[in-house]
Order: structure tokens, then C-alpha cells, then sequence
């Protein structure tokens, strides 16, 4: 018998009216990274609130045994007194407390009943030593970078004596020396004796440090495999998780392109709070009817501003440039008329800048094109709008109850597809994609990309922002490259290859490195 | 191991019945709350609260606080709130009083005028809220000294009395009685038109519903809720006519609710309003002008606070300079009574007007059994966090994860 630090057995968790987990089952070795692999809404979020208390024990069916002993948990306290610490996907820091304050909040280090600041800021230097952060414990949270925030999660978890380090899609955030470095330090913790579970879409960080992975459709354990025994491939796990193999992850799409639809020339963008610090230099692109343009840029690199900033100005102060409709200069200078223009921007964070989480779907998806179901005095037409969602629910494939279903409450992929339609209902001609896939299974994806290439078709410029470059090889027919806020390349699809597209991006790098870092 | 149940023998219609309400429990707790506190209060004044007369006093004792309601529910769905209401009752009602008085201006130029100064306040409050971006908490808790300032200099801390005859009607004056004896003809034929309105609205919105094969509420649910509405109408109607026919200022509240109940569900600026209290970056991003939105709230804020500023002097037929005192706290409270979110984007304009009765009834309740002042605070005060820790409870149940 190998040594287990948990064993979940038969879990079973029921909503009022889904059942979540069925029978779930899962066992991590002592010492080892073990990877949770599924779609969106296959249960593995909901799987690790069974395992930290967050669903008190009794809310749900099935056995749980810690180091040997059956547990109960009651609280996220309990779990954390046992030694194990759940790090969310969305951050649970507090901006304006430092680094010290936030590690040891809730467990504050003290001395006769008032807390020792010497101490505090001491242990923290030394957490942030051992998970390679070299910031002064006294740095606010608000002036760290994503990446850095997330190595402090992870040394107040070390502050709590983990033993089980449960990470929920820790990297979805960071770029790729973040991630990189996340993954190094997910090592180094294991070496010393920290076992850790791992949820991640991201396939290639499972293969590179899991040594088991199991993975979990519809609420189900399918399987749990042995990255080395098994030889388990990207490609091995993404069977598993869809329960077909994907012939590809990208569809089948012959463009047809057109007339010049959208081109912005000479456009400058400077920091809205930093006003010396120029964001976007000199930028220039071009997008066609029915032509899919990708842009390729490092995290930083200015790509969500460059977007937003041509959106109505959302982005930035200073903005120079000119925007050209159909070879005509068009004012592109608040939302409402950028989307008179016929432009949209479809946001990468659509919890913050997409969606009215707390309103249904028929709502969200008309959002921004009330005017089409206004009549007489302003008054909006319920009957045709409930109807206009239903049509996108079916032919997006949206899974929900109904359209009445609040948005906040479905899962990743769904939510985008909403945002989806929204910007589909309201009908533009350039339609800008920031990061349209960010945190959506597999499966959701290729469902994104298929619409992608419908509206392509339907003769829309589509601009798309993504960090993936697979996906931008997969799906774009050219693909510019932004390093440091300048436009370094224009390659067609033909050309593209990741490498060519890393050179470009880094291109920049070296040179405007040293006054980049913060 | 356990087993799977999926195969539970079918609910009964009873149990569906009641899953349904309990989903509807905010709408229908709400409503059996109001039902259960006049109920409660009847019984216990020996039957004093339902009587034709103290039922046309409620109506008339609490218009301004449910007008005041009115706007404040929009303020808080967009996520603001607007402390200076209850100052600028007692500024426009002072202004009232020296235009009307001092001034000799036609009573009806006065009251366009004063709405005027209304939105003309709104609008600076607006100005600063949206294009300056100063939180609405401050620059309303600025206007609420303010415009108490301004009041206290206009009527140079003196009250102005007596008013007009034909401008105090419009306060605590009745629309003309036909017949002088027995049930007052026009109420009915008002009670009765209300309620063919309603049943014909209701019956049509169905319909079209179902010719666009879209989900209603069940014919039950839906036929309940029309018998219950038909029947508070008709008891309403017959109680007002057995006195002195419909108070004036009911009219103007019946328009003000039918008016925005319909802006705030079915307009665009209203779906605006509960877009920027839902998420404002999201709303800013879809095209939503979010600055003008919400500077035509504070001014549509503002000239409903003077209509209530003039319904209050009409009633009380007394400018003074600390009129309107607390206002604003008792039209938000009959806000979040009503079910409206702290965090926005949540609340109904009829919520806010039920929230707004409920107070009315403690009040009105609790002043013919002589609780004292004291008392009254008291329980109002455990009334609305029992309101609100009801619905935050609700949600949680219904939220599930």
C-alpha cells in the first residue's frame, strides 16, 4: 500500500435540484503534485469545498480520511488547523493591508494580546524568502503584480503549516515567467515534504509537474492516471475530459476576405495615472471583412489598452491617432459612438467589464442594443427581447435552465458565450476579442472558435487578443505581435509559427526592460 | 456508498404549489407581511385601522414618504443614495411659502416653479455625483446641511401660514363627492376602472406571452394574484368611498407609481439604472451613457422630493423651517423594506411603495394604541433589520453555493 495523505471516498454532493458529485472518489499520495483535470461544471471546484470545509461536513455524502483519520470538517478553519489550504482562483487579499498584515490575517502574531509587528514582518520576510518574492513585507497588496500576489497566497499557506496545498487554476492569471516560476516553487515545496492538488486547464503545466492526474466529467471520477507509468499526453487527458478524443482543437475554417473594414493609424496611448509612461507607440493595424486578425503580445505588453483605448477611449489619456472606417476617419471618441461606429469590444475579464452578474440572461444579452427593442417613448419590447436570447441560448449552445437563469451563476464558458451574444445582437462590423477563451474547457472552446469563424463568415473583421499561441496559429488568419506597446510584426497564417511569433514578442524586451519593471 | 434518487415518485400538486411560492417567497413574503401587520393592528385597536376614516388618513399621512420612496428606490438601485431629500422637503415647501405669501404668485405658477427648483437642485447634486465623481453619500450629506440652510434663510426662521384653500387641497383635499350619502360614486367607478385596467393588462401581457412561447408564472399563481389585487382594490375603493371619496394626493401617488413602475421595468433608461447598479463597468463598456444616467437620477430626485415637499406643505398648511426632518431615513428604510440591495442593481419601485406602507401602518398602528414615540422608533428600527435580515437569509437558502 502506498502511502495516501487523503482519501475522498464516495463523495456525493447535491444542489437543490443538480447533483454536483456522484460517488466521487479520489486518493493523493504523500509527497506527490496531483493534478484535478475536467471542464468547466465537471465538479472540481465544488470537489475541493467538499475537501475544505467550505460544505460543512453532513451537507454531503461520503468519507474523507486525512493522514489516516476520518475527518469532518466544519468550517475552512477546521480543514486549516488539519493542515490544509485552499489558494481560490480569484484572490482572497486584502489591496490596502501589506504583505505581512495579509499573511498573518486572522492568525496575527502577538505578544501579550497586541500584535508584534517585529515578529509579523520578520516570519513574513522569511515566508517570502522561501517562496522567492523579494518585496518588503511592508509592500501594500494593491502595488504588487497578479503574479506576486499569488506567491503571497501561497506563503500565508506556508504561515499555516500546510501540509495539503490545493490550488485552484493558479496560474489563469500570470504570464508565462510567473507561471513558470509558480510551477518551480509548486516543485520546491514538494521537495520539501508539502503535497499539493492542482486544478488547471492549462494541460502542459499538468504534464510538466503532476505525477498523478485524475480527472472528473459530469460530477464522476473517470479516471486517475500516473503521468509516468502511463505515459499520459495532453492529448491522452483531453479524451478524458470530453470523453472523445478532440480530432482537432481548432474547426475547419476557409476565410473569405473582403474590403478593408477597420484601420487605426499612428495610435499613442499613455498611462492614465503614470501620464509620462507611454502604453501604446506608434501602434498601426488593419482588420478586413471576414478576416480573423490576431494579437500576440507578453503580458504588459499593451494589448488589452491598445484595444480599449480604440473602444470609445476607455483606456488611457493622451490618445493620438486616427480610426478609419471603411477608408473614412470616424470619431471613436466615447462608447456610444464606437459602437454607432459598428466596433465592439468583448472585455477579458467579463466578470468586471462583461456582465451584469447579479441580472439574467435575457438582460445581459441585450445590453447594449436596447435601441433595437425599444418602441414608441423608449419602452423596450420584454416579449421580443425574451425571445432574441432564447434564439442565442440555442444557437450558441448557452446551457442554462432558461433565459431568466442569472448570469452569475453559470459557469465560465457560458458566461462568454453571453457575452458573445450580446455583442452579436448588437451587430457590428469589427468585433475585438480580448482573451475570449480565458478559463473555459476545452470543450467550451472549440464551441467559441466555431462562432468566431460564423461571424467571420457573415463578412465581420474580428480582432482577437489571447495569450495562448496555439490558439491564435489555430484560428487567425494573420497575427500581429506587440512588444512594449509597438506593433513588431504583421505575419500571415501561412508564416506563423509559435517560435516566429516569441521572437517578435520579445523583441522589444531586452531593450525597454530595465525602466518596465516596477 | 449511496444510492442515487432520481427516481422520487412524482410531487404532488400541493408540494409544486408550494415550491413555486417558496421561489416567490421575497414577492409573496412581502405582501403576507403587510397583510399579517394589518391584521395584526386591526385586531388589536378593536378595529379602528380598517375604518373608512383612519384608511383615507394613511393614504394622506403617508403620500410624501412613499413619493419620497419613489425616487429613492431608483437612487439606490444605481447604487447611490440621497441623504438631503428631508432638507429639501422643508427648502422647496419654505420657498412654497414665500412665493405663495410673500411673493403673491398664483398658487399653480408657484408649484410649476418650485418643481423647478427642484430638478434645478437635483441637477447640481447630479453634476457632482456623475461628472465629478464625488460619492453621492457626501455630496448629499453636504446637501442635506445645505438646503436646511437654505430653508432656515429663506423663511428667516419663521413659518409661513396659512396657505391657500385651493393649494391645501392638493395635501389633504378629496376629489369633487357626487351624492353626499352612502358609498361616494366616483371612488368606485376609479375602483373599478383600476381594476379593469389591471385585469385587462394582465390578461394581455399573458397572451402575448404565450403567442411568443415564452415562460409565465403558473395560471394559479397568476389567477391568485389577480383575485388578491382585484379584491385590495375593491376593499380600498369601498373603504374610501364610505368617507370622503379619494384623497387628491392618491391620484397624484397612483400616477407616480403607474408612471415609474413602468420606466423602471420596461424603459431603456430604467434597464440603464439597474445596469449601473449591477455592474457599472460592464454598463460603461456596453454603450451605456452611466454619467448622464445618473445625473438625470439626482434631477429626477430632486423634483420628486419637491413634489413631496409640496404635498407636505399643503397637508401640514405650514412652511417651516424644520419640516421634513428624517425623511430621507424613512424613505430609504421603505426602500430596503421593500427589498432593494445595499450594493444596487436590486429593488422594485411597487417594493419600495409596500416597504413604505408597512412603515405608514407601524406608525399609524402604533400611534391609536399610544405606544410612545420612543417605542415606535424602537420597533421600527428592529422592523427594517428583520426586513432585510429576512432577505439576505432568502437569498443565501436560494443562492445555494
Amino acid at each position: 500500500m502506498t502511502d495516501h495523505i487523503l482519501e475522498m471516498r464516495g463523495i456525493t454532493k447535491t444542489f437543490p435540484g443538480v447533483k454536483a458529485l456522484q460517488d466521487v472518489s479520489l486518493g493523493v499520495k504523500r509527497g506527490h503534485v496531483h493534478a484535478i483535470c475536467g471542464e468547466n461544471g465537471a465538479g472540481k471546484s465544488t470537489l475541493m469545498k467538499v475537501l475544505s470545509g467550505v460544505y460543512p461536513a453532513g451537507t454531503f455524502d461520503g468519507q474523507i480520511v486525512f493522514e489516516g483519520q476520518p475527518v469532518d470538517f466544519r468550517s475552512i478553519n477546521d480543514s486549516e488547523a488539519a493542515g490544509v489550504v485552499i489558494i481560490h482562483q480569484e484572490l482572497a487579499l486584502s489591496p490596502y493591508l501589506s504583505i505581512a498584515e495579509n499573511i498573518f490575517l486572522g492568525n496575527e502574531r502577538q505578544t501579550r494580546g497586541w500584535i508584534d509587528w517585529n515578529r509579523t514582518n520578520l516570519e513574513a520576510a522569511k515566508l517570502l524568502e522561501r517562496v522567492g518574492l523579494k518585496n518588503n513585507p511592508v509592500t501594500k497588496i494593491t502595488d504588487l503584480g497578479v503574479g506576486q500576489q499569488q506567491l503571497v497566497e501561497i506563503a500565508k499557506a506556508l504561515s499555516k503549516r500546510v501540509k495539503l496545498l490545493i490550488l485552484d487554476e493558479p496560474t489563469a492569471a500570470l504570464n508565462d515567467a510567473d507561471s513558470a516560476h509558480l510551477l518551480g516553487l509548486i516543485k520546491q515545496l514538494q521537495a520539501q515534504g508539502i503535497t499539493s492538488i492542482i486544478i488547471s486547464h492549462k494541460l502542459n503545466e499538468i504534464e510538466a509537474i503532476a505525477n498523478e492526474v485524475t480527472i472528473i466529467r459530469d460530477g464522476r471520477t473517470i479516471e486517475t492516471l500516473d503521468m509516468q507509468a502511463d505515459h499520459v499526453s495532453e492529448e491522452r487527458i483531453i479524451k478524458g475530459m470530453v470523453g472523445r478524443e478532440l480530432e482537432s482543437r481548432y474547426p475547419e475554417h476557409t476565410p473569405s476576405i473582403g474590403e478593408e473594414l477597420l484601420r487605426v493609424e499612428n495610435w499613442n496611448v499613455f498611462h492614465p495615472v503614470d501620464v509620462t509612461r507611454q502604453i501604446v507607440t506608434n501602434a498601426s493595424i488593419h482588420v478586413r471583412a471576414g478576416e480573423i486578425v490576431g494579437i500576440a503580445g507578453l503580458m504588459g505588453a499593451g494589448r488589452t489598452e491598445l484595444a480599449m483605448s480604440v473602444f470609445g477611449k476607455s483606456y488611457g489619456v493622451k490618445i493620438s491617432g486616427r480610426v478609419l472606417k471603411r477608408g473614412v476617419e470616424v470619431d471613436m471618441s466615447t462608447v456610444p459612438k464606437a459602437i454607432r461606429n459598428g466596433v465592439a469590444y468583448a472585455t477579458e475579464d467579463r466578470k468586471r467589464y462583461g456582465l451584469n452578474l447579479i441580472d439574467d440572461i435575457t438582460r445581459n444579452t441585450s445590453g447594449s442594443a436596447l435601441g433595437k427593442l425599444a418602441g414608441l417613448f423608449g419602452f423596450v419590447d420584454g416579449h421580443k427581447e425574451a425571445t432574441v436570447a432564447g434564439e442565442y441560448l440555442k444557437s450558441l449552445k448557452i446551457k442554462a435552465p432558461g433565459v431568466s437563469s442569472i448570469t452569475g451563476k453559470l459557469s465560465g464558458g457560458n458566461q462568454q458565450k453571453v457575452v458573445l451574444s450580446k455583442w452579436m445582437y448588437a451587430d457590428p462590423d469589427v468585433l475585438i476579442l480580448d482573451e475570449p477563451t480565458r478559463g473555459i474547457d476545452v470543450g467550451a472552446k472549440y464551441e467559441i472558435y466555431a462562432i468566431i469563424n460564423r461571424l467571420a463568415d457573415e463578412g465581420k473583421g474580428i480582432i482577437m487578443i489571447s495569450s495562448e499561441l496555439p490558439e491564435l496559429l489555430g484560428v487567425c488568419d494573420r497575427i500581429y505581435t506587440l512588444a512594449e506597446g509597438r506593433i513588431t510584426a504583421d505575419i500571415p497564417r501561412s508564416e506563423a509559427t509559435a517560435e516566429v511569433l516569441m521572437q517578435h514578442m520579445t523583441r522589444e524586451r531586452e531593450r525597454g526592460a530595465s525602466d518596465n519593471l516596477q | 456508498m449511496t444510492t442515487s434518487n432520481e427516481s422520487t415518485p412524482p410531487a404532488s400538486a400541493t408540494t409544486t404549489a408550494l415550491k413555486y411560492l417558496a421561489g416567490q417567497l421575497r414577492q409573496v413574503g412581502l405582501f403576507s407581511a403587510l397583510i399579517v401587520i394589518v391584521l395584526f393592528f386591526q385586531f388589536a385597536t378593536g378595529g379602528i385601522t380598517l375604518r373608512p376614516i383612519n384608511v383615507s388618513n394613511l393614504v394622506i399621512q403617508n403620500s410624501y414618504i412613499l413619493i419620497l420612496a419613489i425616487g429613492m428606490v431608483m437612487v439606490i438601485i444605481a447604487g447611490h443614495i440621497d441623504l438631503s431629500v428631508g432638507s429639501l422637503v422643508a427648502f422647496v415647501g419654505a420657498m412654497a411659502g414665500v412665493m405663495i405669501t410673500q411673493w403673491q404668485i398664483p398658487w399653480p405658477a408657484a408649484i410649476v416653479l418650485c418643481l423647478v427648483i427642484g430638478g434645478i437642485v437635483g441637477a447640481w447634486q447630479g453634476f457632482w455625483i456623475a461628472y465629478f465623481r464625488i460619492p453621492a453619500f457626501i455630496v448629499t450629506l453636504a446637501g442635506m446641511l445645505l438646503f436646511r440652510g437654505a430653508a432656515q434663510i429663506a423663511l428667516q426662521n419663521q413659518q409661513i401660514s396659512p396657505f391657500p384653500e385651493a393649494f391645501r387641497r392638493m395635501g389633504s383635499g378629496f376629489l369633487p363627492a357626487f351624492g353626499t350619502s352612502g358609498y361616494e360614486p366616483l371612488t368606485l367607478v376609479l375602483g373599478a376602472f383600476a381594476a379593469i385596467v389591471l385585469l385587462y393588462g394582465s390578461l394581455r401581457q399573458r397572451m402575448v406571452r404565450h403567442t411568443y412561447g415564452l415562460e409565465s408564472e403558473p395560471l394559479w399563481y397568476f389567477i391568485l394574484k389577480l383575485v388578491f389585487s382585484v379584491f385590495l382594490i375593491g376593499c380600498m375603493a369601498f373603504l374610501l368611498a364610505s368617507y370622503n371619496g379619494t384623497p387628491i394626493v392618491l391620484v397624484i401617488l397612483g400616477v407616480l407609481i403607474v408612471a415609474y413602475a413602468a420606466i423602471m421595468a420596461r424603459s431603456v433608461f430604467g434597464r440603464h439604472v439597474y445596469a449601473i447598479g449591477g455592474n457599472l463597468n460592464a454598463a460603461a463598456l456596453s454603450g451605456v451613457k452611466t454619467k448622464r444616467v445618473t445625473f438625470l437620477l439626482f434631477v429626477n430626485m430632486g423634483v420628486i422630493s419637491a413634489l413631496a415637499g409640496l404635498v407636505f406643505t399643503a397637508q401640514l398648511n405650514l412652511a417651516s423651517p424644520s419640516a421634513g426632518t428624517g425623511f430621507e431615513l424613512d424613505a430609504i428604510a421603505a426602500v430596503f423594506i421593500g427589498g432593494a440591495a445595499v450594493t444596487g442593481g436590486i429593488g422594485t419601485v411597487t417594493g419600495a411603495i409596500i416597504g413604505g406602507l408597512i412603515i405608514g401602518l407601524l406608525n399609524n398602528g402604533m400611534s391609536i394604541l399610544g405606544v410612545g414615540t420612543e417605542y415606535q422608533s424602537l420597533i421600527k428600527g428592529l422592523v427594517l433589520l428583520a426586513a432585510v435580515a429576512f432577505d439576505v437569509y432568502n437569498k443565501r437558502r436560494v443562492g445555494g453555493r
